[in-house]
């Protein structure tokens, strides 16, 4: 007589049927399948399903079946061919209105979709899409929170009224970085007042007042603390993940993936994208608006033909090529905008702006101090070219300021205004680029790749194919070696594959090739674990111990060495995804999990089964194991 | 079906002297083609780009060739690999993006067939490869050293942890080898195969261990040479099955699972075979060469039940 407590039985049998439920999207497979959904984001509706449909008939292309869902419509294909011939006839057509992206649909019923039941997410390797490894320029970041500083200490010390000769960045940091900022004073100014007036701006911030030699006058020098510039840049790499985000949910791209990847860097996968220009430019674009009051005492030609402009000015140049002095003390940045949407005004395209309340505050008090003056607006855009210096090609941060517009101000400014003198290209641009948010500091492209939808089709087809005939051959040599063990060894192997495939299904962790690897290893570690168990009941009946006994035994004495070898295994595979990045990475997920369910279904599984085969009886004569 | 009807006796510690000196032949051998010609890295580690392409007929390799150098492209290497009409073109570093490389190199091969098409273009930036061979060594390094600590700790004794170390090193260092002299590119792939290679290799180690603790425990006055042959004999069938098993799916991936997998199911095939002759004359030999007896695994096992796991 075998035991086995009833709980044991329950929680198996729970187990299973909670990991076939999760599995089963897996089992229909996927169509090729296009997304459309409306450039202005309104919902699809089924006057703008039956036109497309209508377009795609009238080519000869033949649609497998249809429907909307949150609001994007999603047409099913029998074929890539079709579903190509179908993304280029919406992009000739319907470009203006709509967006069309390559995507996979679930041949899963709906009821499925419905309750969140969905099949695991397929790696770009096997689905084919673009993938993009950003680099970002942390030392950037650094810099641009220095330059707000600057800014903001400009106008702390403006706004109290206290000299002072000029702010410049200074510090050797690793490489002669800049990590900090001087704040120059004449010699009559009152250096505690003004570092009082400056330690307002930001608590945190550390001074250090030095007055060397009179004829210079004071300076008082803050340095950003190590804390500080980590902080900065953790906050950079977030804000970035998170403008990413945003820029890449704007290109309509179907189940997109954006994750930090390492200390600065970004991933993004795109499925069904293949054409990177675009989507690189549009992802790695730093535009912004700034408002400077014009400066009138000084001449601009003058300035521009020695090179130099004068004391608290900057010098610009307009859309025309004539150059003019800016004051460098900013009335509204680029942070201080909330939003842009592009308009119409008499004057051609504009952009409505509005401000969040620090901005809206300093836009009220400069335009009251200032009516009659003239104000600018800034367009910038960044973007990193190359140059060639002694021969040798050197990625060098360029920013292309010009001034946009100059306008007398008329009145008191509020919270929300109209900017004319951008192209309506820019304009679209731009309020794209306050939507989604700022780069919180430049980003690179360092690694890309693209894959054709086919061959990601081509490596699937053939992977699984390999994987399928491989188990189906493990399978029938189980049965042989093993006779009705060898079947309940089966019954347990593809319990164990089902509940990875429903563990993967529910964390939504892609599964690319070396996942496919990870499971093989995983196969391999649930057949051992099988056969561990019983070889050790023939050794026992060898020995000539009970067919009844001889299983006890061999469950009990196979144990220790299931365990170690499984933790062991488990320990490389934690370590591999905690150090691990990419196809290392995914490998890692996959055999950790991998190792969890074979232990479950081969020491309760098999157990459970082979003690409802033989346990009952009182007597058991001799077992079937080969 | 049994491989072995009865019991073995196979006397395999008495020679293993000889088969120390195989593995430091071959260990020697692998080292040595590392050290001379390298590994054929793939571009994930070295930077680079590489275009994957279709012919609608056969590919011809050398006219692909000179059409890109033709065109500029120094030094392509181009492979053809899985169908004859499937090529890999093989670049240095550039600073183009995949658009420009593959509206260039699909128009230079169109001028060959105008059929042509591209499948597939990697663009690795330089930067990039020299960290991943760093955190690959990193993630070995660290897997080994807590797997030495996890032995030494579970078996009450370093000569196991250094008999497993050095069996679970062995493996690699033969696929390496192995791959440096065919010159098959090594990639990430790769790279995941050998942590596989190391994940069974330690498997089986710590399978043959866990029977000679169980063998010390029945008898501590036998002589440990006899102790290992018991525990080796004894998981024989066990060790053999279950690589015949994982053998057979590594192969069906090999034969059927396209170019993509090659250098992957390549390494699990040398890896596995290397691992199991490993796991049989290294591992336990090493622990017996280092003075391995009774005393070292029951000394500290006596104060404590026998299996309390974790």
């Amino acid at each position: 007589m075998l035991e086995f407590a009833r709980w044991k039985y329950v929680l198996v049998t729970l187990v299973v049927l909670i990991g076939v439920l999760f599995a089963l999207p897996n089992l229909f497979g996927e169509d090729p399948a296009l997304q459309v959904e409306r450039k202005n984001r309104a919902p699809m509706d089924d006057f703008a399903r039956q036109s497309i449909e209508e377009l795609l008939h009238k080519q000869n292309i033949l649609i497998k079946r249809d429907f909307i869902d949150s609001g994007r419509l999603i047409l099913a294909f029998n074929d890539v061919a079709s579903q190509l011939r179908a993304r280029d006839t919406v992009d000739a057509t319907l470009s203006d209105v709509d967006r069309a992206a390559l995507a996979n649909a679930s041949r899963a019923p709906a009821w499925m979709r419905k309750f969140g039941l969905k099949a695991m997410p397929l790696g770009l390797d096997l689905r084919g899409g673009l993938y993009l490894l950003y680099q970002v320029d942390l030392q950037g970041a650094v810099s641009q929170l220095l330059e707000s500083y600057e800014q903001s200490f400009r106008r702390a010390l403006t706004d109290a009224k206290l000299p002072f000769t000029d702010i410049t960045t200074i510090g050797a940091g690793a490489g002669g970085i800049a990590n900090g900022l001087r704040v120059a004073l004449p010699p009559e100014a009152d250096a505690a007042q003004v570092e009082a007036v400056l330690r307002k701006v930001d608590v945190n911030l550390k001074f250090t007042t030095s007055s060397s030699g009179a004829a210079q006058g004071t300076a008082i020098d803050m340095m950003l603390t190590a804390a500080q510039i980590k902080a900065r840049e953790d906050y950079a790499l977030e804000q970035n993940r998170t403008t990413l985000t945003n820029r890449v949910n704007e290109l309509g791209v179907s189940e997109p993936i954006v994750q930090r990847q390492g200390l600065d860097r970004i991933n993004v996968q795109l499925p069904g994208v293949q054409n990177s220009a675009e989507v690189k430019d549009l992802l790695g674009k730093v535009a912004t608006l700034e408002l400077r009051l014009a400066d009138t005492q000084n001449n601009a030609l003058q300035a521009q033909q020695s090179g130099h402009a004068p004391l608290g000015t900057k010098l610009y140049k307009r859309e025309d090529g004539s150059p003019i002095l800016l004051k460098r003390e900013v009335i509204v940045t680029g942070d201080e905008l909330t939003s842009a949407t592009s308009a119409t005004s008499t004057e051609g395209p504009a952009v409505s702006i509005k401000l969040d309340a620090r901005g809206a505050d300093s836009m009220l008090r400069t335009t009251r101090l200032n009516v009659g003056k003239p104000m600018a607006v800034v367009y910038i855009e960044k973007s990193r070219r190359q140059v060639e210096v002694n021969g040798q090609k050197v990625d060098r941060d360029s920013s292309s300021e010009k001034v946009i517009n100059v306008a007398t101000i008329r009145g008191v400014f509020g919270p929300q205004f109209q900017v004319t003198g951008l192209t309506s290209g820019e304009a679209r641009d731009l309020s794209l680029m306050l939507r989604s948010g700022s780069l919180a500091a430049p980003i690179e492209v360092v690694e890309e790749r693209a894959i054709g939808p086919s061959l990601g089709q081509d490596n699937i087809d053939k992977g699984v194919r390999a994987l399928e005939i491989g188990m189906l051959a493990v399978f029938v040599f189980m049965a042989l070696y093993y006779h009705a063990f060898g079947l309940v060894a089966d019954a347990v192997l593809l319990a164990n594959v089902i509940l990875l495939t429903a563990l993967l299904s529910m964390l939504r962790a892609s599964l690319s090739l070396p996942g496919i690897a990870g499971i093989i290893l995983t196969v391999g570690i649930a057949v051992d674990a099988n056969v561990l168990i019983y070889e050790r009941i023939r050794e026992e009946l060898r020995n000539g111990v009970s067919p009844q006994a001889a299983i006890r035994a061999g469950f009990d004495k196979a144990f220790s060495a299931i365990a170690d070898s499984n933790v062991t295994a488990l320990i490389a595979g934690l370590a591999l995804w905690v150090i691990g990045t990419g196809a290392i990475r995914g490998f890692a997920i996959v055999l950790t999990l991998g190792i969890a369910t074979s232990m479950f279904t081969s020491l309760l599984g098999s157990r459970a089964l082979i003690t409802l085969l033989y346990g009952g009886r009182q007597k058991v004569a001799r077992l079937s194991i080969g | 079906m049994e491989f072995f009807h009865r019991a073995t006796s196979f006397p395999f510690m008495s020679t293993r002297k000889l088969w120390y000196g195989l593995s430091i032949v071959l260990i020697v051998i692998s080292l040595a083609s590392l050290a001379t010609r390298g590994l054929n890295l793939g571009v994930d580690f070295t930077g680079g780009v590489t275009v994957q392409a279709e012919f609608p007929a056969a590919a011809n390799r050398d006219a692909v060739i000179t059409a890109l150098t033709a065109a500029g492209y120094a030094d392509p290497q181009v492979t053809i690999f899985g169908t004859s009409r499937d090529i890999a073109i093989r670049l240095p570093p550039t600073r183009q993006s995949t658009e420009e490389v593959r509206g260039r190199i699909e128009q230079i091969l169109q001028t060959l067939d105008a059929g042509a098409r591209i499948q597939q273009v990697e663009v690795v930036g330089p930067q990039i490869g020299g960290e991943l061979q760093r955190s690959a060594v990193q993630a070995l390094a660290a897997t080994l050293l807590l797997i030495f600590g996890y032995i030494a700790v579970r078996f009450h004794t370093w000569r196991l942890s250094l008999g497993a170390i050095l069996a679970v090193l062995h493996d690699p260092i033969l696929v390496l080898g192995t791959f440096s002299l065919t010159r098959t590119t090594f990639d990430l792939t790769v790279v995941a195969a050998m942590l596989a290679v190391i994940g069974y290799s330690l498997n089986d180690t710590v399978v043959v261990f866990d029977r000679i603790r169980e063998r010390f425990h029945a008898g501590r006055r036998l002589d440990p040479v006899t102790v290992l042959d018991q525990s080796i004999n004894q998981t024989l069938s066990r060790t053999i099955m279950t690589k015949v098993v994982t053998l057979i799916v590594v192969v069906a991936l090999y034969a059927l699972g396209g170019p993509v997998l090659r250098g992957f199911s390549e390494a699990l095939i040398i890896g596995i075979l290397a691992g199991t002759y490993s796991s049989i004359y290294i591992s336990s030999a090493v622990a017996l060469d280092c003075g391995l007896t009774a005393t070292h695994l029951l000394a500290s096992a006596a104060r404590k039940p026998l299996d309390d796991l974790p």
